[in-house]
């Protein structure tokens, strides 16, 4: 056994972690114990990736087996990485449609958590360019779904947490772009309302987010920089410029984990004076910036986990539908500076449908929070969920690592629809992970 | 046919072969992978293909059947401009104190056929008045270690062989490269204890491969943290080093 967590380092619990090396050892990793589920580069903040008994650990399956330069279309192996990808074919003219926070995730995992980038509110998610999965049921079978074909399992399978089985690998759509760059836009905006009014009135902008800065208070509360991006066109370049930027691993790490000290109310709010104020300044005109810092600000420093200390830390995301957002997020926001030991920032965004049965997504605004575990963290998250439930909201499954069943349910409707399918693919139960005996496994 | 590089890689299918692979791929080399099981590469071929838009092929090649070199070599289509050899077995080492078959198979893997069959190379290039051949030999051949000195002498043996053809084949046009990673993180080393600050990927390896090939170093050192490693464990005293546990 080995002791694993997400990239919140909480929990930290035992799983054999396999790492085959063929599709076949993947399918004998999963027949042969009751209790794995696949993980890809480990970036799902809570126990989402963990298997119940073992972990099956996919990104070693790196190959792209087919790419048609004419439309972009792209057939690879579930544990490619979307930063590979991004490297090898944004130089030919293709990035994915949809990229997260972070560019270290694996096609499997951007999958199997159907994620969000900032154009949710216009372009849907990630599940959204997908048009096939080579798929490794509990069963046993190695089945093709896809909108046509097994849809059912499709849609169980975009959004569903590696729960319907392992995902081998996919086909999808790449984005033809110009350049590598985007033209970005940031407006200041004074408090909550403001920010919201802002992502609103920016409906029609490809890629929009909001930074909060969660420690300002009475007036100041909700202040925020919003940064709109498009991308970039050649001719919009700077005389010289390379077309495609380089994207530079992350040379600084943060090397070992930090005193808990360095986070405080004090040294937080410090940061979030300047980073607001600095922001401030360059709000206003346009200006072209690289794909890399505009969608990836956090990739450059490595294991940036570690600053919140070895308890490790929570992301609280949730999202509230559209109507009554408003007075559910200003109590959250305000609940949240009074305790003063949230995260250095937090993210605010519109969302739009979601396509899978269990995909986090609905037309709404996302509130994406950061806390150190520590103190009665658990007890005030679990007083921010009864908001969120008696807004008809929901939470986030791949940052999750605390919710209840009852939050769970309350959120995900179509939960009872997902197990049935799920039952279907995997009647005897192998496929089943931490997250899911902590939700809704039949215990 | 195109007017690109071409390179072959032996070895192909470890960790650092596919790295090193794509590296060349990625740089514009049309690529040959060779390994035991040919079809198992197919895969590889295809992927680079996809990614680079070069031309992939793939080749038989089993570093233990000496008498196949000829033919091997004749029976390739174009002489390569770059030849790689990533084979290397590490075996274990408590075996091999006491099973001659497996000490064997170390001591071959890691000297005999890797020399043989890039000598063989080193002629060809010679005759044609260039090319570039690369070894991967390892830090363990700097020193023999109580705890993998089979291992350890095969890849002594490696690196004098190398550096002799360097010496011998520079004068005709052909570079001879030695490198000498130290930790890598792959099949071969999983489960392993590797020093953290020490150990890097393999990409981080088939990086430092293209960058001697096009550079023309002679001899590298992954990381550069080993050079200074290694310089030491070189220097101290028999009487010291036969103490030390490691
Ligand atoms: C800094 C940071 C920023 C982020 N920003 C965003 C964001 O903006 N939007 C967003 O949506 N998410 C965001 N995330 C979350 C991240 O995108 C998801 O957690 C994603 O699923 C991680 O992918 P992974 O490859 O690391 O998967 P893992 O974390 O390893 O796994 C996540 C889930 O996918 C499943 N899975 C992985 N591979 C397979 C497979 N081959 N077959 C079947 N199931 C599989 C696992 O079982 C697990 O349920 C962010 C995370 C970080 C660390």
């Amino acid at each position: 056994m080995t002791l694993v967590s997400g990239w919140g380092r909480f929990p930290v619990v035992d799983s054999e972690v396999l790492r085959p090396r063929s599709f076949e050892a993947v399918g004998a990793a999963v027949a042969d114990v009751s209790g794995s589920v696949a993980r890809g580069n480990g970036r799902a903040y809570g126990d989402a990736a963990i298997g119940a008994v073992r972990t099956i650990a996919m990104t070693g399956f790196d190959r792209v087996r087919s790419f048609d330069p004419a439309t972009g279309r792209i057939r690879l192996e579930a544990g490619v990485l979307l930063s590979d990808l991004i490297d090898t074919f944004g130089p030919r003219g293709f990035l994915p449609f949809v990229v997260p926070g972070t560019r270290f995730v694996s096609v499997g995992g951007a999958i199997a958590a159907d994620v969000h980038g900032k154009n949710h509110h216009g372009e849907g998610g990630f599940g959204r360019y997908v048009d096939s999965i080579l798929l490794r049921t509990g069963q046993g079978e190695t089945i093709e779904v896809s909108r046509e074909q097994n849809s059912d399992a499709f849609f169980a399978t975009v959004g569903g947490m590696g729960l319907t089985g392992i995902i081998l690998e996919a086909t999808m759509r790449l984005r033809p772009v110009e350049t590598g760059w985007i033209r970005e836009r940031v407006i200041s905006a004074s408090d909550l309302d403001a920010a919201m009014r802002a992502l609103e009135a920016s409906d029609s902008a490809t890629y929009s987010v909001a930074w909060i800065d969660c420690v300002a208070r009475g007036r100041d509360l909700g202040r925020s920089l919003i940064y709109l991006g498009e991308h970039a066109s050649a001719d919009e370049l700077a005389e010289g410029a390379d077309r495609f930027p380089i994207g530079k691993n992350p040379g600084l790490a943060v090397p070992l984990d930090l005193p808990s000290m360095t986070l405080n109310r004090y040294t937080i709010r410090a940061f979030n004076e300047l980073y607001y104020r600095m922001g401030a300044r360059r709000a206003g005109g346009d200006h072209v910036v690289s794909l890399y810092p505009y969608f990836f600000p956090l990739d450059s420093l490595s294991d940036w986990n570690r600053i919140y200390g070895r308890r490790g830390f929570l992301q609280h995301q949730c999202v509230i539908p559209e109507q009554g957002a408003r007075a559910v997020l200003g109590d959250i926001l305000d609940r949240v500076s009074k305790r003063g030991d949230a995260s250095f920032l937090a993210v605010l965004k519109k969302l739009g449908h979601g396509d899978g049965l269990l995909s986090f997504p609905l037309p709404g605004y996302t509130l994406a929070l950061d806390f150190p575990v520590k103190g009665d963290i658990l007890n005030f998250l679990d007083e921010i969920d009864r908001l969120v439930v008696a807004a008809g909201g929901r939470l986030y499954l791949a940052k999750d690592a605390r919710q209840s069943r009852a939050t769970f349910e309350a959120g995900y409707p179509a939960l009872p629809r997902f197990k049935a399918i799920r039952k279907s693919l995997d009647p005897a139960g192998n496929i089943r992970s931490k997250l899911s005996q902590r939700l809704f496994d039949e215990v | 046919m195109t007017s690109r590089k071409t390179v072959l890689v032996l070895g192909g299918s470890s960790d650092i072969g596919r790295a090193a692979a794509r590296a060349f791929a990625k740089a514009g080399y049309d690529v040959g992978l060779a390994g035991r099981d040919a079809a198992a590469l197919e895969p590889d071929a295809v992927d680079l293909h996809a990614r680079y838009n070069v031309e992939a092929s793939t080749w038989t090649f089993d570093v233990l059947d000496t008498a196949s070199f000829d033919g091997f070599v004749a029976g390739l289509p174009v002489l390569p401009d770059v030849v790689v050899s990533i084979i290397g077995l590490l075996g274990v080492q408590q075996n091999a104190e006491s099973d001659l078959a497996h000490a064997t198979t170390i001591m071959r893997s890691n000297y005999e056929g890797p020399s043989l069959i890039l000598g063989l190379f080193a002629e060809k290039f010679l005759a044609r008045g260039h090319g570039t051949i690369v070894g991967v030999s390892s830090v363990a051949g700097d020193r023999g270690r109580a705890s993998n000195y089979v291992y350890g002498s095969a890849k002594a043996g490696f690196s004098a062989f190398l550096s002799g053809l360097r010496a011998r084949a520079s004068r005709g046009g052909v570079h001879v490269v030695t490198v000498k990673p130290g930790f890598v993180r792959t099949k071969m080393t999983e489960g392993m204890k590797l020093i953290g600050p020490l150990t890097v990927d393999a990409p981080v390896v088939s990086d430092a491969i293209l960058n001697a090939v096009e550079k023309k170093t002679d001899v590298v050192y992954v990381s550069g943290k080993w050079r200074l490693v290694m310089l030491i464990i070189k220097t101290l005293p028999e009487a010291v080093f036969k103490k030390l546990k490691f």
